[in-house]
């Protein structure tokens, strides 16, 4: 059934992704890895699978361009020493591993078992998970637990950025001070995307109930609501010790373990009463899409430093 | 009508193609990122055809997210190319002293 | 009678977007290739959303089909503009900005 459509689409995708890898040129590969994240929301849409067409097309080709962007410009002003080049005994031993692990997977795909998926068993319990989406019932309720894992994965990849901070940078403004002329195209590009982005933001967190969407999608058009104001000089990053900032960047993750807890007290971890599940869900949902929307918007702002203005 | 929508498609998959090619070769970093520019422009209208071809128009939804954060990588590019806290190239430093104080200072 | 409309409109807009990637590729700078660039992919995908206006179920579709135009025009506007700077005026002492 693949149409010439789909064909062109693959053949891209690997391209861009051999380009984004092999490339030697850093900036290039950045640029390669932005169009990867979009072509492979195209291969999602073909999928059928909108919900993570929707993450991918917000996390993939928007915010981690950004992440890369900022991070390569930032590598490049420390020019950090070459590391020695690796013994040629340890780099054959790499790849030898590396084409023993590939032939195996290659050669396990034959044996897999068929399997027609989860599908049926998934729209059998939809009725009692509060949802009608059935992406959102695997991810809130069915499977919560990874969930949950997930959103604490955030936690921790913030908590490694600012352990990167200086001693007598702590406890300031995350990253660097933004400054831009009060009439120029930064600043009016910073007026009238945000509320926007707040509008859509909030419309895919509340859809997901009954749609693709999600805490997720919608908190990453949350998080670059904000990061498009403070990058366009409008709004200071908040300090890392805001009692406001830590409570959101807690508030999902928090939810979910109290939800937990209190399942395990009643039943078992992470079951929800399904006379109670939509509302629960919901709040759930709303709580995790301020909390993914603030680490993500952290993690891009990156530690506290040195905001005088000097080159580091 | 399905086969018309995804032939339109199928063409735009070229020029994104084309746009690859000029991303690979540059040579300024300026090149680079228009060309991702116009693969950002030519995804978001196939998102729109494959809404089209398969009559589902919740995927409208990822043409929206995708056209909200096309500019947003642009923004951190912009930024990238300057110096630390010279965050808006139109701020670029010849146009503005040293002396300048620096904005939301934590005093 | 509407599928005909449809049909011409996204053609043309594919017509536009092959305008751009060629200027893309055969204008001798970046200044230049901005400007086929912007203009070009902007109208085309114009008149694809324009097109497929005609085939939406519903009144809210359409409206998105309208706010995905609106919103890449806007953002292709500051995009090209702080492009544009960079391209024209690239040197600022940072090793990204000479880089080849």
């Amino acid at each position: 059934m693949a149409t010439p459509f789909d064909l062109a689409l693959s053949l891209l995708v690997l391209v861009i992704a051999a380009f984004a890898v092999l490339g030697r040129h850093g900036f290039m590969a950045v640029v390669f890895f932005i169009t990867f994240g979009l072509l492979l929301a195209l291969a999602w849409l073909r999928l059928d699978a909108v919900d993570v067409a929707l993450a991918e097309a917000a996390i993939g080709a928007g915010l981690t361009g950004v992440l890369l962007l900022v991070a390569r410009s930032r590598l490049k002003a420390l020019e950090p020493p070459l590391a020695p080049a690796p013994h040629p005994v340890l780099r054959a031993g790499a790849g030898v591993g590396a084409a023993a692990v590939t032939t195996g997977l290659v050669l396990a795909i034959p044996a897999l078992p068929l399997s027609t998926g989860l599908q049926a068993e998934v729209m059998e319990q939809l009725p009692l998970t509060g949802t009608d989406n059935p992406v959102t019932a695997v991810l809130l309720n069915l499977r919560g637990w990874d969930t949950l894992l997930e959103t604490l994965v955030l936690l921790a990849a913030l908590l490694g950025v600012w352990t990167l901070a200086r001693e007598i940078d702590w406890p300031g403004r995350a990253g660097r001070a933004h400054r831009t002329r009060p009439d120029g195209v930064l600043a009016q590009f910073g007026r009238v995307l945000p509320p926007l982005a707040l509008v859509i933001g909030v419309y895919l967190v509340w859809v997901g109930g009954h749609r693709p969407g999600g805490a997720f999608q919608g908190g990453t058009v949350l998080a670059a609501a904000w990061i498009v104001t403070v990058m366009a000089g409008l709004l200071p990053a908040p300090r890392v010790d805001d009692r406001t900032l830590r409570t959101a960047l807690l508030a999902g993750p928090v939810a979910f373990v109290v939800l937990a807890v209190a399942g395990l007290l009643a039943d078992s971890v992470l079951v929800f009463p399904p006379d109670r599940a939509k509302l629960l869900l919901l709040g759930l949902e709303a709580l995790l899409a301020v909390s993914i929307a603030a680490t993500l918007a952290m993690l891009v702002f990156g530690a506290p430093e040195d905001r005088s203005g000097r080159d580091p | 009508m399905i086969e018309a929508y995804l032939l339109v498609a199928t063409g735009l998959l070229l020029t994104i193609a084309v746009a690859l090619w000029r991303i690979a070769r540059g040579p300024d970093p300026a090149d680079r990122m228009m060309a991702a520019q116009l693969v950002g422009t030519s995804g978001i209208a196939i998102v729109l055809l494959l809404a089209a071809a398969g009559d589902d128009w919740a995927m409208l939804d990822v043409a929206l997210v995708l056209a909200l954060l096309a500019a947003l990588s642009v923004v951190a590019f912009a930024k990238s190319v300057r110096r630390a806290g010279y965050g808006d190239p139109e701020d670029a430093p010849e146009h503005e002293p040293a002396s300048r104080p620096p904005e939301h200072t934590d005093a | 009678m509407l599928d005909a409309l449809t049909l011409t409109l996204i053609g043309l807009g594919l017509g536009f977007f092959a305008a751009g990637s060629v200027g893309l590729i055969r204008f001798p700078d970046s200044p230049s290739r901005l400007h086929a660039l912007t203009k070009a992919d902007n109208l085309g995908l114009g008149l694809i959303a324009l097109g497929l206006a005609f085939q939406v179920p519903d009144l809210g579709s359409l409206l998105k089909l309208l706010l995905v135009w609106a919103l890449a025009i806007f953002s292709a506007g500051a995009a090209a503009q702080l492009v544009g700077r960079v391209a024209v005026e690239p040197d600022d002492g940072l090793p990204d900005s000479t880089e080849r």
